[in-house]
């Protein structure tokens, strides 16, 4: 069922990725402009919150830091006044008495604070005759007890530094293993006589100060779920920490050597020397980032620290921003599939319709084209496609028709082309028996039926009747105009009637019942070959050439004729000339001298009489051959539009 | 107040005492370092527990030094057969008149020395005058009084507690120290060591080798095989100790918490590495446990010169070397 389900999008998926089409470039921009856009959002949004969080967090980290040393401070402060004013005291106190071991205990017994207290002397200042002495009240349980101390104290902290520093000092905390194993700190004072005028240091007053109330405070504290206060000395020592193992027995710069982290190390020489702050820091226990708020306490010099996970802080903006990242992610997955869907609903018809294209362009036009619902753009597409596919097809079938119809004329015209060309002579020799003369003619149709013609046949035994013609427009009237003319040469050629009179005659019948206004050039002739004279009468056409045995080359004298069937009634004049043993006519129409050539030049009398002038001494069918050579070469590149007819007679004699 | 806390920090003491011993296949000793078990003892924990005093025939027992027992107490009185001492301690013991024998020298070098801080201008010895300066009880004192009588000197003399609080505090200007210790605890209290001058006696003419083992003449001439044994094997456990820190430290830490001291994991660390330092230094080629006449007539001279021993003791029968290096 799944399978079915996702098959269909993950060929659209496929297909997209294969084809490159629509589909994925719609998919990537649109894409990759939303998750940009979302991408800048939720940065944006991430990083101002973070920035919220952390302003809040160290305002909070530092009041907190700030109400923990006021409210240690306090205490501290209070405790240190007992001794002072004790010091104060014994300055004037005539002490040598003893009553001083009572006042000693009066103190202890009326500070519950304080653990235990004395006043040790310097050598010999109590009792001339005592090293040292120092009475000591200190609590035993519920008790409070008294005792000696029984050590030259001279050289221990409490008293050596106060008495070095010429100051009151609180000592570095301590374990005391006699009051159970807790941890003490001592304030001691310097007390001072002034004698025989200068002031001397007698001794110390000390106060013992448990630090229990110290650990809980700092142990109460408890920041988000695993943040934590702690404290250190002035040697960096832990005094507090919820790692009891490290309490007393560490500083912080064994730790930050445990860990080789020597930005810890830096941070703890700045707490040490009382700076504040609040700094990134990593929770050597846990490992975890946290902010820092650190201050020292002004009584003791110690410092006070507290611990803000960031994790917990940023709980809320991470739960938030796990939330919405998922839903930017089904998001994505979701506008992924929409698109997907949309790029499929648009590319599948337009594939579909390229397919069928391909199908058309084959030749098949019966095609199934596909079926679209939508109303859109890619709807109109098929919708001309399909106008495209019928009109297509209503063209080729019409076309398909005009075809047939046109295949048939263009057979007809060839089969009357055939009877045209039929109507010529085109055995050559024609007259091998008759060696006076030699002819020889030649007709290169054009593409289409034209209207040249010529013809020659003997009238009796030696008068040889030629003609050549070029019928005016071209195609079938033409043809049916020449096929005409020839026919009525042929009738009314005789030897009875002069040729002017054949040619008018031949033009009145042209002439009349002539609606289409066609018209034919004509040189008709009739050659006598026993004597050689040539008699013509040119109707418009192109004069001959005469060629001369000599090889003089001149075109035969007009005899001002007009074309035929322009013009009833018109009466053709006749010239006559006599042919001399080797004497050549060269019979030709236009198609020859117009012949043009790609750049629009024509083939020309002067470069026709020039080749004749080659050529003549040939025989009469290499001749016409070299000049359909010649002109063919000068129209390479060109269809020929004309026919080209060219005939030569050449008189031999007897 | 640590009213608990007595101050027995070398306190010597004579007494003559029996110590004998059998020689069986496999014999009781026992042996007491100077101090609580800390890496300074490293090599003797390490060989116990690996069972190298065993392997050498001697099923010993430690008895943890510290302020309640007096290694030259114990000594003297043949409750232990085998002490670590400071060599200026075995001289003056045997100037003394008590039969005590160094039967091999450990460590090479004093680790004792004087520090400052850089920021009361004090770079050179010379610097030192007229300041206060923080110097332990007596056998702490022979290297630097000689110290300021060689340099002339006139300082002003504060005795030092087991803290080094009162130099923290500016209390004093200069402290008295131990490398493998004191010094670490400085550094440990937040201070750079380029913030800190300091002067190794060892490099100021005074090198006065301090751990050794020691036992009483008696003892060696009854059971030489087992003063070799017991030498033999501690001198294995050091060399193992060096080559397996780790192990080391583990052995060090246990036996810290076996006596219920508070153990700071990289300060026993840095304890063991100068240990090195000190028993195998880099640039001297004198073996492990040798005591070089040199040194022994530098340290034993100065005592003179400060009235400490009024005659030097004849080298070749206070040094009689168990090393198994020759003698």
């Amino acid at each position: 069922m799944k399978y079915l389900i996702l098959n269909p999008f993950f060929k659209i998926a496929a297909v997209m990725v294969i084809n490159r089409g629509i589909a994925l470039k719609l998919t990537l921009l649109i894409l990759t402009s939303v998750t940009l856009i979302f991408i800048v959002i939720f940065g944006y949004n991430y990083i101002v919150s973070r920035q919220i969080i952390i302003k809040t967090a160290e305002e909070n980290a530092r009041n907190l830091a700030r109400a923990t040393v006021n409210r240690i401070d306090t205490v501290l402060r209070s405790v240190e006044k007992i001794p002072q004013n004790l010091a104060s005291f014994m300055e004037y106190f005539f002490y040598e008495g003893g009553q001083i071991i009572d006042l000693v205990g009066s103190v202890v017994e009326n500070n519950p604070e304080i653990y235990g207290s004395t006043i040790a002397f310097e050598p010999y200042s109590y009792d001339k005759n005592a090293l040292f002495f120092a009475p000591y009240y200190y609590r035993n349980k519920d008790k409070i007890e008294f005792a000696y101390i029984p050590y030259e104290y001279f050289y221990w902290d409490w008293y050596q530094i106060p008495k070095q520093l010429d100051r009151p000092t609180w000592s570095e905390p301590y374990f005391d293993e006699g009051a159970g194993n807790i941890i003490m700190s001592t304030y001691s004072v310097p007390f001072y006589r002034t004698m025989l005028g200068k002031r001397q240091m007698m001794g110390i007053v000390t106060a013992d100060i448990s630090l229990s109330w110290l650990q809980e405070i700092i142990a109460s504290i408890k920041i988000a779920r695993t943040g934590y206060g702690f404290l250190i000395s002035k040697n960096g020592t832990f005094v507090t920490h919820p790692d009891s193992g490290i309490i007393m027995n560490e500083t912080i710069f064994s730790v930050a050597e445990a860990l080789g982290n020597t930005e810890m190390r830096e941070l703890g020489r700045e707490m040490i020397k009382g700076k504040s702050g609040f700094v990134p820091f990593t929770s050597f226990a846990a490992g975890e980032k946290c902010w820092m708020v650190y201050a020292p306490l002004p009584s003791t010099g110690w410092t006070f620290a507290a611990l803000f996970p960031q994790d917990e802080l940023m709980e809320d903006i991470t739960h938030l921003n796990h939330i919405v990242l998922s839903l930017g992610i089904a998001g994505f997955i979701f506008l992924l599939s929409v698109i997907i869907v949309i790029a499929g609903s648009i590319t599948r018809p337009l594939r579909a319709l390229s397919k069928a294209s391909e199908v058309i362009a084959t030749g098949n036009l019966d095609v199934e084209l596909p079926v679209i619902n939508t109303r859109d753009e890619v709807r109109k597409l098929a919708d001309s496609f399909s106008y495209m596919k019928t009109s297509l097809n209503q063209y080729i079938k019409e076309l398909t028709e005009t075809t047939a119809a046109r295949e048939r004329i263009e057979s007809e015209l060839q089969i009357a082309r055939d009877i045209q060309m039929g109507i010529l002579p085109k055995v050559f020799p024609p007259f091998p028996s008759r060696t006076e003369f030699d002819i020889y003619a030649v007709l290169e149709p054009a593409k289409e039926v034209g209207g040249d013609l010529y013809d020659f046949f003997f009238l009796d035994n030696e008068n040889l009747c030629i003609a050549v013609g070029d019928v005016s427009g071209k195609g079938v009237p033409a043809s049916l105009f020449m096929a005409i003319t020839m026919t009525l040469i042929k009738a009314k050629a005789t030897r009875d009637l002069p040729i002017g009179e054949v040619l008018s005659m031949v033009n009145d019948n042209l002439s009349q019942d002539n609606p289409s206004l066609m018209f034919v050039t004509l040189f008709f002739s009739i050659f006598n070959i026993r004597t050689g004279e040539l008699e013509y009468c040119n109707g418009g056409h192109n004069p001959p050439y005469l060629i001369r045995s000599n090889g003089n080359i001149e075109p035969l004298e007009s005899t001002s004729g007009i074309a035929l069937g322009v013009m009833e009634d018109f009466t053709y004049e006749s010239r006559k000339i006599v042919l001399q043993k080797g004497d050549t006519v060269f019979l030709y129409t236009d198609g020859v001298t117009e012949a043009m050539n790609e750049r629009d030049e024509l083939f020309s009398e002067q470069r026709l009489e020039k080749e004749i002038a080659r050529l003549r001494e040939k025989p009469l069918k290499e001749i016409t051959s070299g000049l359909m050579e010649e002109i063919s070469t000068f129209c390479s590149g060109t269809t020929q539009t004309d026919d080209i007819t060219m005939m030569i007679l050449k008189f031999f004699g007897k | 107040m640590r009213i608990g806390i007595i101050s027995c920090f070398f306190f010597f003491c004579i007494l003559a005492a029996e110590a004998g011993s059998e020689q069986t296949q496999l014999r009781n000793a026992s042996f007491i370092p100077q101090w609580v078990p800390q890496a300074q003892f490293a090599g003797y924990y390490l060989a116990d527990e690996l069972g190298l005093y065993r392997k050498h025939g001697i099923i010993l027992s430690i008895i943890p030094g510290g302020p309640d027992n007096s290694p030259s107490d114990l000594l003297k009185s043949g409750l232990a057969q085998f002490a670590t001492l400071w060599l200026s301690t075995g001289i003056q013991m045997r100037a003394e008149g008590i039969n005590v024998v160094n039967i091999s020298q450990i460590m090479q070098r004093s680790s004792l020395m004087l520090v400052a801080k850089k920021a009361s201008n004090i770079e050179t010895p010379d610097d030192m005058n007229g300041k206060k300066v923080g110097l332990w009880g007596p056998a702490f004192q022979i290297q630097p009084k000689a110290f300021f009588k060689k340099h002339n000197l006139d300082i002003r003399e504060i005795r030092q507690s087991f803290s080094v609080d009162l130099f923290l505090r500016d209390g004093v200007d200069v402290a008295s120290a131990m490398w493998y210790n004191e010094y670490h605890t400085l550094l440990n209290s937040g201070l750079n060591p380029d913030e800190l001058t300091t002067f190794f006696f060892h490099e100021y003419g005074l090198n006065f080798p301090e751990d050794g083992i020691y036992t009483l003449e008696e003892t060696l001439r009854k059971s030489p095989d087992l003063c070799r044994a017991f030498v033999e094997a501690s001198i294995e456990g050091w060399n193992y100790a060096f080559a397996h820190p780790e192990e080391a430290m583990a052995v060090v830490l246990k036996n810290l918490e076996k006596a219920h001291i508070p153990a700071t994991r990289v300060h026993q660390k840095w304890m063991l590495m100068r240990m090195k330092d000190l028993i195998v230094p880099a640039d001297s080629e004198t073996p492990i446990g040798t005591l070089l006449p040199q040194d022994y007539y530098r340290v034993a001279e100065i005592l003179k010169e400060n009235e400490l021993i009024s005659e030097i003791p004849d080298f070749k029968s206070f040094f009689q070397n168990c090393s198994g290096h020759g003698n």
